[in-house]
């Protein structure tokens, strides 16, 4: 069991993973992963329940897909800081040749990726299918999945939130990062979605939120919660509140950075309000 | 010329539901999925016997898709169910990342394809649908001629590891094929031996050109029949032989000739062996209602308008 302060390291250090990485190719979404950073760090390092090493079928381990494949810095960060591949690959992110596509994909055989995602829409009905072949095999581990807000626009989801509710998968939480923005603005400037948890309640989820999505202690807590929450027959979902670009001053609170890298003085801006921890790649 | 005999008409989606039934039986890790299609895709026998390993996913063909991805993570070998149009171009963006793209075991069983699915008109009519799925890297293509075959591919491409799409249609039609034969994906089967023209055929165009050869033997023509049953990958040694020896040929299929096998076969002997060619196949258009032998007619996808294509290239030689 990692203590808190090990965990707010580490997220330190994928802060610096995320910078660097987009900086460096001048391309990538680091609006998104930065306001991520805190759960991936603590699903990977303590909420999951994880074999070591990897293999695609996953059986006797808890698993996630990632439906927001854009926010693929936050993933290849904490991939590599959990051990599925070594840091220094970080290095190549969307490089030629590379296995850290600009999205997700098994194609390119990366330990920790199990499906590819970037079209949006598609991750929740994946996590779906991988939950009921967890059931058909005995499995008791749980699948975990994040999905965006603005990605809920695409109706896929509303098919598989139906379906999830209709057949009672219930050992399924999946965690929509709740940051109100996307490439075009805010989601209610883009299309107004109205109140996501009375969608999913009316659809007959269990529904779960995270006032401080960038609180370690508290993503922690309502995961737990959640978790407690499986097992009853309802899919669970958790409203993660975050704030896009969390960490880094300039990047926060705006739809800005979205898909857009910093310079070379951003950067060093950027890596100064989040000093080395773990060590960069 | 060798003859083949009609064993009794049945349609093709029967053998699939065959197939499906004895891989329930045989194989514990084939898992079927449908979108309220269970009747049109013969599912019911599989479903009565291995209710766990079915998945009625309601009429979302999308969520259909990608739950068949999430299936294969965990080992599942899933068989989804629906009509080919719905099978291939409204899910295609499923299909490409989430199968084709992440690699995944998953086989796409598309029944009432082309025009033989009759009366219901052109929404549900797909003839684009073979070169959809042959345009994606990875996806093995594979459209049967009848019932005997159908079942034994069902049973083949869940021994095939990666993608599949596996083409098949609605009507009774002739059963030629022999029953219990063993399914080799990619291998072309050598049915009439000729010399002055060779026909390729895939799906319900086989036994038309069964049919033409016989009408064109009465001519005195020598016609080389041979089923390319898998469209990606094909065959292009069989093709390449009998061409060599027949110096013309002539591709049928319920399909657009654009896209389909005709354009697959140019293909391979424009690189290989230039040599004249008809495309029996429709033109670039969207099919209607009628029955299926009058739309057949219509569209020119017979016995008669294969005769007719293989006197024309025959001249051309």
């Amino acid at each position: 069991m990692a203590n808190t302060q090990q965990l707010e390291d580490i997220t330190t250090q994928v802060r610096r993973d995320i910078l660097r990485m987009v900086h460096k190719v001048n391309s990538g979404h680091p609006g998104g992963s930065l306001g991520c950073a805190e759960f991936f760090v603590s699903l990977y390092n303590e909420i999951m329940d994880r074999k070591e090493g990897f293999d695609m079928d996953g059986i006797g381990e808890d698993l996630f897909f990632l439906s927001n494949g854009h926010i693929s810095p936050v993933y290849y960060s904490v991939l590599a800081r959990v051990g599925y591949f070594p840091i220094e690959e970080l290095n190549t992110f969307r490089l030629l040749n590379s296995r850290l596509q600009g999205h997700p994909t098994t194609h390119e055989g990366l330990p920790g990726i199990r499906i590819a995602s970037g079209s949006l829409g598609q991750g929740l009905s994946v996590a779906l299918g991988a939950a009921q072949a967890k059931k058909l095999n005995g499995c008791n581990h749980l699948i975990y999945s994040l999905h965006g807000d603005g990605e809920l626009q695409e109706g896929q989801n509303w098919e598989a939130i139906m379906y999830a509710a209709g057949k009672n998968v219930d050992n399924i939480i999946a965690t929509i990062d709740l940051n109100g923005q996307q490439i075009d603005g805010s989601t209610d400037t883009v299309l107004p979605m109205g109140s996501i948890k009375d969608k999913f309640e009316a659809f007959g989820w269990t529904v779960l939120e995270i006032e401080k999505g960038n609180n370690i202690d508290a993503i922690l807590k309502g995961m737990a919660e959640a978790k407690s929450l499986t097992g009853k027959g309802k899919p669970v979902c958790v409203l993660l509140k975050t704030v896009m670009g969390n960490g880094i001053d300039f990047m926060m609170h705006t739809h800005a950075w979205h898909g857009k890298a910093p310079n070379d003085e951003q950067l060093a801006i950027g890596l100064a309000q989040n000093p080395e921890t773990l060590g960069d790649y | 010329m060798k003859t083949y005999e009609n064993q009794g008409n049945n349609d093709t989606r029967s053998g699939f539901g065959a197939g499906l039934t004895e891989l329930g039986r045989t194989n514990p890790n084939v898992v079927a999925l449908c979108a309220d299609l269970i009747g049109s895709l013969k599912m019911d026998q599989f479903i009565e016997e291995n209710p766990e390993r079915f998945f009625q996913i309601g009429i979302a063909e999308a969520n259909m898709m990608s739950i068949a991805a999430g299936l294969t993570i965990g080992g599942k070998i899933p068989f989804t169910g629906t009509f080919a149009n719905f099978s291939t171009g409204r899910v295609y963006d499923q299909i490409r990342q989430s199968i084709a793209y992440s690699d995944k075991n998953v086989k796409i069983c598309a029944s009432h394809a082309g025009l033989t699915l009759g009366e219901d008109g052109a929404t549900h009519q797909i003839l684009e649908d073979i070169g959809l799925m042959k345009m994606l890297p990875g996806m093995t293509v594979i459209n049967t001629c009848d019932y005997n075959q159908t079942k034994a591919a069902t049973i083949a491409i869940a021994e095939h590891k990666g993608p599949v799409y596996l083409r098949f249609g609605r009507p009774k039609v002739a059963n030629f094929t022999p029953v219990d034969q063993k399914f080799e994906i990619g291998k072309a089967l050598h049915l009439v031996d000729g010399t002055d023209v060779t026909i390729v055929a895939t799906g319900h165009l086989v036994w038309e050109a069964l049919e033409a050869a016989k009408a064109l033997n009465e001519k005195g023509i020598s016609a080389e029949v041979i089923d390319i049953h898998t469209i990606k990958p094909l065959d292009a040694k069989a093709i390449i032989d009998s061409v060599s020896k027949t110096k013309c040929i002539v591709t049928a299929e319920e399909h657009n000739h654009l896209g389909g096998l005709g354009e697959s076969v140019a293909r391979v002997l424009s690189q290989h062996n230039p040599t004249p060619q008809e495309f029996v196949a429709t033109n670039d258009t969207f099919g209607e209602s009628g029955t299926p032998a009058q739309l057949m007619e219509k569209y020119g996808l017979n016995a008669d308008a294969i005769v007719k294509a293989c006197e024309k290239v025959i001249k051309r030689k």
